[in-house]
């Protein structure tokens, strides 16, 4: 094998970049050593991405831990048909969707409105402290805001029920309280994103010609109008993928966030597909129905990044600002 | 520039808005602070707002008595080093090779590490297989399963595809090995990218808890991050609806000085580091 090396330039002139097997073989000899720095990385997603993957199969089965995944009996659909049967399924999937969607339709709009009014400051060091402080949250853990959280929210000492209070009313039990609980997770997932969900819309805005600006002004167009007929637009197909995006991850509620912040009290609105999937696992060991809800959602997420992926494709081939 | 009423005004309310924005941003960890700094009765009473009330460092002397709190920076900081270093060495190998774009296989190998973003066996095979490999109670539950991120490998084998050519192969008919070429001329060309992604690694490492609920049930092994949780969660909604916070430890003061021990390294760093990460933003959305 090693003396059968090809001059590269010479064999693609023969045959026009169509390898025989023999070359294949040279080349693949050739670049042994990449292959061999490649190896460490393809044993670590096989091991700990593909094997998992061929774990999910226990979702067919009823695993038991003596016989292994291997070892435990087919069922088929069994543990589906449990699932879609339990009193806990449809209440979960319906919470994940219905905080999802919250966050979208609140979350979504904050980066843009921020990065438009970003874009509108005069002083490049006021705007600059502002970016900085705003994309903080970002690096915090969710206990971390969740602890912060409580602590904002507190009925006794928290700022929020001392502003309540100031202003004559009951102090309100934010975490605990069905009716709030919901906001509360809404409003900390805008307090965490806002600042870095910004980024992307002032690189895009910061891509805008000037020119435009100038010769808008010079045809009397006011501030509104340039806002509404040049920076709005241009930056219109970024929000048209990045919402497209965004739905392709629908089914993530915000698993780490409502892991530390909810409560018993609080499952009947906070309750989802991901926390749910975890106390049957890790409280109820019942490994073969958590793997079944696990699956259930990820062949959903994954239909749906697809689907979504094409779509913003489209968009950017149609605009090309991207 | 002439402008009307109405911008004047606009830009007044902007500026005002953009200030209320880093007060809501910041108030909480001010708060925070100021709690952790003061006397546990003007807390309880919610007298402690934006500066320490009966100031006392009471609070971080328990705090640094607590053992689990000490285990607890000693097992963070074993990842964050340990696990970034194993991170960096092996996405950036990784990114080597994929970065070839003769290789044979490497559209394959990239749809394959393409999909793992897409899909996942889930929770519970995952547990599976760290039990299986016997790591359940080792912190390298908390590294192994990801040594690599798949997002961040694509950003790095990008980075690495825009090195010039001819440099690569200068080093190559200078006899260098594939792998002295990788560290002796790729990664030192890469400085930028790779502090980057080390910090993004760095900060996950730092900040990740989900998987130690999962994987370390000895407490002597908790990452920080656990034990705060424990610290500010346990009987804590039970706390909220009682209000009865007596015992003699100054429980606020003490939750709060834990947040601000888990928060504080980021928050020193963030300033110098801020830009790195927004880099990183920058580079993830150029498509190669």
């Amino acid at each position: 094998m090693g003396n059968v090396l090809i001059d590269k330039n010479s064999g693609k002139e023969l045959h026009k970049g169509k390898y025989n097997l023999k070359r294949k073989m040279a080349k693949i000899w050739k670049d042994k050593s990449f292959y061999l720095i490649l190896l460490p990385g393809i044993i670590y997603f096989v091991l700990f991405h593909y094997v998992p993957m061929y774990g999910a199969t226990i979702a067919f089965k009823d695993f038991k831990v003596m016989q292994g995944i291997l070892g435990s009996k087919w069922v088929g659909f069994k543990n589906f048909i449990e699932l879609f049967n339990h009193p806990s399924f449809w209440p979960v999937v319906r919470n994940s969707l219905i905080i999802s969607l919250y966050k979208v339709f609140w979350g979504f709009p904050a980066p843009i409105i921020l990065a438009l009014l970003l874009n509108e400051l005069r002083k490049e060091s006021f705007k600059r402290t502002i970016q900085t402080i705003s994309y903080l949250p970002h690096f915090l853990s969710w206990v971390v805001i969740g602890g912060l959280a409580v602590k904002m929210l507190s009925p006794s000492t928290g700022v929020v029920n001392l502003i309540i209070k100031a202003l004559g009313f009951k102090p309100i039990y934010f975490m605990v309280n069905p009716k709030y609980f919901r906001s509360v997770l809404v409003l900390t997932d805008i307090w965490h994103g806002i600042g870095w969900g910004s980024i992307i819309y002032l690189a895009a805005l910061s891509g805008v010609d000037p020119q435009l600006y100038e010769a808008a002004t010079v045809d009397g167009a006011s501030r509104w109008r340039q806002i509404w007929s040049i920076t709005i637009p241009s930056i219109s197909s970024t929000i048209a993928i990045m919402l497209i995006l965004r739905m392709g991850g629908i089914m993530n509620a915000g698993f780490e966030q409502i892991f530390v912040m909810y409560s018993p009290n609080v499952y009947d609105v906070a309750d989802i597909i991901d926390t749910f999937n975890y106390r049957l696992g890790f409280e109820n060991a019942q490994y073969s129905l958590a793997t079944a809800i696990g699956l259930f959602k990820s062949v959903i997420g994954f239909t749906l990044i697809l689907i979504t992926n094409k779509l913003s494709k489209l968009i950017d081939e149609g605009n090309g600002i991207w | 520039m002439r402008q009307t009423k109405g911008e004047k005004i606009f830009e007044v309310f902007n500026v005002i808005i953009m200030c209320l924005l880093a007060l809501v941003t910041l108030y909480p960890m001010i708060n925070v602070l100021a709690v952790s700094l003061s006397r546990n009765d003007y807390v309880v009473r919610g007298e402690v707002t934006f500066y320490p009330i009966g100031f006392t460092l009471k609070a971080y002397n328990y705090l640094f008595k607590f053992s689990t709190i000490l285990d607890g920076y000693r097992n963070t900081l074993f990842l964050v080093i340990v696990g970034t270093a194993l991170n960096l060495f092996f996405t950036a190998m990784t990114a080597y090779a994929l970065s070839k774009r003769d290789l044979i296989g490497r559209n394959l190998f990239l749809f394959l590490i393409v999909f793992t973003m897409m899909f996942g066996g889930g929770m519970i095979p995952n547990y599976l297989l760290v039990k299986d490999l016997h790591l359940i109670n080792s912190l390298w539950s908390l590294i192994l399963p990801g040594t690599i991120s798949a997002y961040n490998l694509i950003i790095m084998k990008n980075f690495f595809q825009a090195i010039p050519r001819e440099l690569i192969e200068s080093s190559r008919i200078d006899g260098l090995s594939e792998m002295g070429i990788l560290f002796r001329m790729v990664i030192p060309l890469s400085l930028p990218a790779l502090t980057t992604i080390g910090l993004f690694y760095a900060v996950g490492h730092w900040n990740s808890f989900f998987d130690a609920i999962i994987y370390i049930n000895n407490k002597k092994k908790w990452p920080l991050q656990l034990i705060l949780r424990d610290i500010l969660f346990f009987a804590d909604t039970q706390q909220a609806l009682t209000d009865d916070i007596s015992t003699n430890i100054p429980l606020e003061p003490l939750k709060m000085a834990t947040v601000i021990g888990t928060t504080l390294p980021v928050l020193v760093f963030y300033p110098f580091i801020q830009k790195y990460f927004v880099k990183g933003v920058m580079i993830g959305s150029v498509k190669g």
